[in-house]
């Protein structure tokens, strides 16, 4: 019997660290967007408003970019 | 294809039934939780998920070489040999889909092999060390990574998101989760069709190079292909409707965000794990992260009962369909006419497992969330029905109450009429 300890290992530390910042991005993404029209009402600086909806389509991107790399690795 | 035998012919439709049976039993694997949250209606859900599967049947040009990978020396494996083991996985998953547990379709394939192996040619063909690393070992790791990794996920996504206080902002993220986690089930689907359809090919495949028909080391042929991704992705849209309440409601309650949590460190996990060589079992994955996604919101509760079943259900599929692979190859082995009663005895067994099934059948409109978007507003308003009118109707508002889905319009016309009179 022969046990790959490391495969197993790997396996544990990427699914763990890829979900884990999927999921932080995707959460950034959402909150990047959503706490777009609050200060915008308030007339607060549009700086902000638009870094933080920059930033949202940023991490909406890498998310998507995720998503192909999982997509090619299906298909490879 | 004029050399195809009755027997050859009853291990490919055998097969093709146990690639439908794997079709709606793993649904929930991919469309369970996306159910549960709300992402997509049902039966939209098992749509997606089948059209995913028979692309993803298409998708792969690997040949799936080996059925078993190696857990059983398949030199010389007679065609009896795998009819039998289809048997066997086909009554247990048949059996677990009538209890609504999620178990590994491929693990009940693994048993019925096993078990017809060792009772073809003694237990010298099974090897015991695979069994432990691809199978075992696997089973227990799965449901712990995907389950940490969701946990993790789930907690840091509240973390991050909840500075998001009011309602309104609450519903423009869930719509954003529900749109991630459709990505992430989507994702799982397409890997199903490729791993699973993949599969049934190998065994037809294998089955028509025993049979003599093809030459070994050929490619499927063209119909084999076809075949395999019908029937795989027919079964997904029937939909394992048991399965996917356990899955996406039985377990735990999942919102949005741990839905998306979940999926995520689903589909994660079977695609890390299938690309760095160590294949974890897909089912297990998936309930593992259910659990964890429910054990990582501040007062999620997952339901240890019904886990405790799916663990033993879990526990038992090695030997169980091996059990019935080995009566199958038992009763196979005495020729002809054993390979028509075993034919006749999965017949009638999976008649009795539907007919059981149909006592209680469970359809696409219990497995849909109760607490859509537009419920809040009919709970609101049956409650202002349920105070304001004399109390003859507030009893008649209650009982609308109870008998849910007409509610919100029955009584909101039901205080009209008091004021009329």
């Amino acid at each position: 019997m022969n046990i790959d300890w490391a495969a197993l290992g790997s396996v544990f530390g990427v699914s763990l660290v890829v979900t884990v910042a999927l999921v932080g991005l995707f959460t950034l993404g959402i909150v990047g967007l959503s706490k777009q029209p609050e200060p915008a009402a308030q007339g607060g600086s549009g700086g902000s408003v638009l870094l933080a909806r920059a930033g949202a389509y940023v991490c909406f991107g890498l998310c998507a970019a995720a998503v192909t790399y999982g997509i090619y690795l299906i298909v490879a | 294809m004029e050399h195809i035998t009755l027997l050859l012919a009853i291990v490919i439709v055998t097969a093709l039934v146990f690639d439908f049976t794997n079709g709606f039993h793993d649904t929930a694997n991919a469309m369970a939780t996306t159910i549960s949250t709300g992402a997509l209606r049902p039966k939209t859900a098992v749509a997606m998920s089948a059209v995913l599967n028979l692309v993803g049947a298409f998708l792969s040009v690997e040949v799936a070489k080996t059925i078993s990978g190696g857990i059983i020396n398949e030199d010389g494996l007679r065609t009896e040999v795998i009819f039998a083991a289809l048997v066997g996985a086909i009554l247990w998953n048949l059996l677990t889909w009538l209890v609504g547990l999620p178990s590994s379709s491929s693990h009940a394939l693994f048993g019925g092999l096993i078990g017809a192996a060792v009772m073809s040619a003694g237990w010298s063909s099974v090897n015991g060390g695979t069994v432990v690393t691809k199978v075992l070992l696997p089973a227990v790791a799965a449901p712990i990574v995907a389950g940490l990794a969701a946990l993790l996920a789930t907690r840091l996504t509240y973390r991050i998101g909840g500075k998001v206080r009011n309602d309104a902002q609450e519903k423009a993220t869930a719509k954003g989760y529900r749109a991630g986690q459709i990505a992430s089930a989507g994702l799982v689907s397409l890997a199903h069709g490729t791993n699973d359809a993949q599969k049934t090919m190998g065994i037809i495949t294998l089955a028509l190079v025993t049979g003599g028909v093809l030459h070994p080391g050929a490619n499927p042929p063209v119909w084999v292909i076809v075949c395999a991704g019908t029937a795989i992705a027919l079964g997904t849209y029937l939909g394992g409707w048991r399965i996917i309440r356990t899955m996406g409601s039985g377990l735990t309650d999942l919102k949005p965000p741990q839905g998306f949590a979940a999926q995520t460190s689903a589909a994660t996990v079977i695609l890390a794990s299938s690309h760095l060589g160590f294949s974890l079992s897909t089912t297990q994955s998936c309930s593992g992260a259910v659990m964890g996604a429910g054990l990582g919101r501040q007062g999620g509760v997952v339901r240890w009962s019904t886990a405790t079943r799916m663990f033993v259900a879990w526990g038992l599929t090695l030997p169980a369909a091996g059990l019935v692979g080995a009566g199958a190859e038992l009763l196979t082995k005495q020729g002809t006419w054993g390979v028509v009663v075993v034919a006749a005895l999965l017949v009638v067994g999976s008649g009795a497992i539907w007919m059981v099934s149909r006592r209680k059948p469970v359809g696409h409109d219990d497995v849909a969330p109760t607490d859509v978007d537009d419920e809040p507003a009919g709970v609101v308003t049956t409650a202002i029905a349920a105070v304001s009118p004399p109390p003859t109707t507030a009893q008649a508002a209650a009982q609308n109450l109870m008998t849910t889905i007409p509610a919100p319009a029955g009584t909101t016309q039901d205080p009209a009429r008091p004021a009329t009179v």
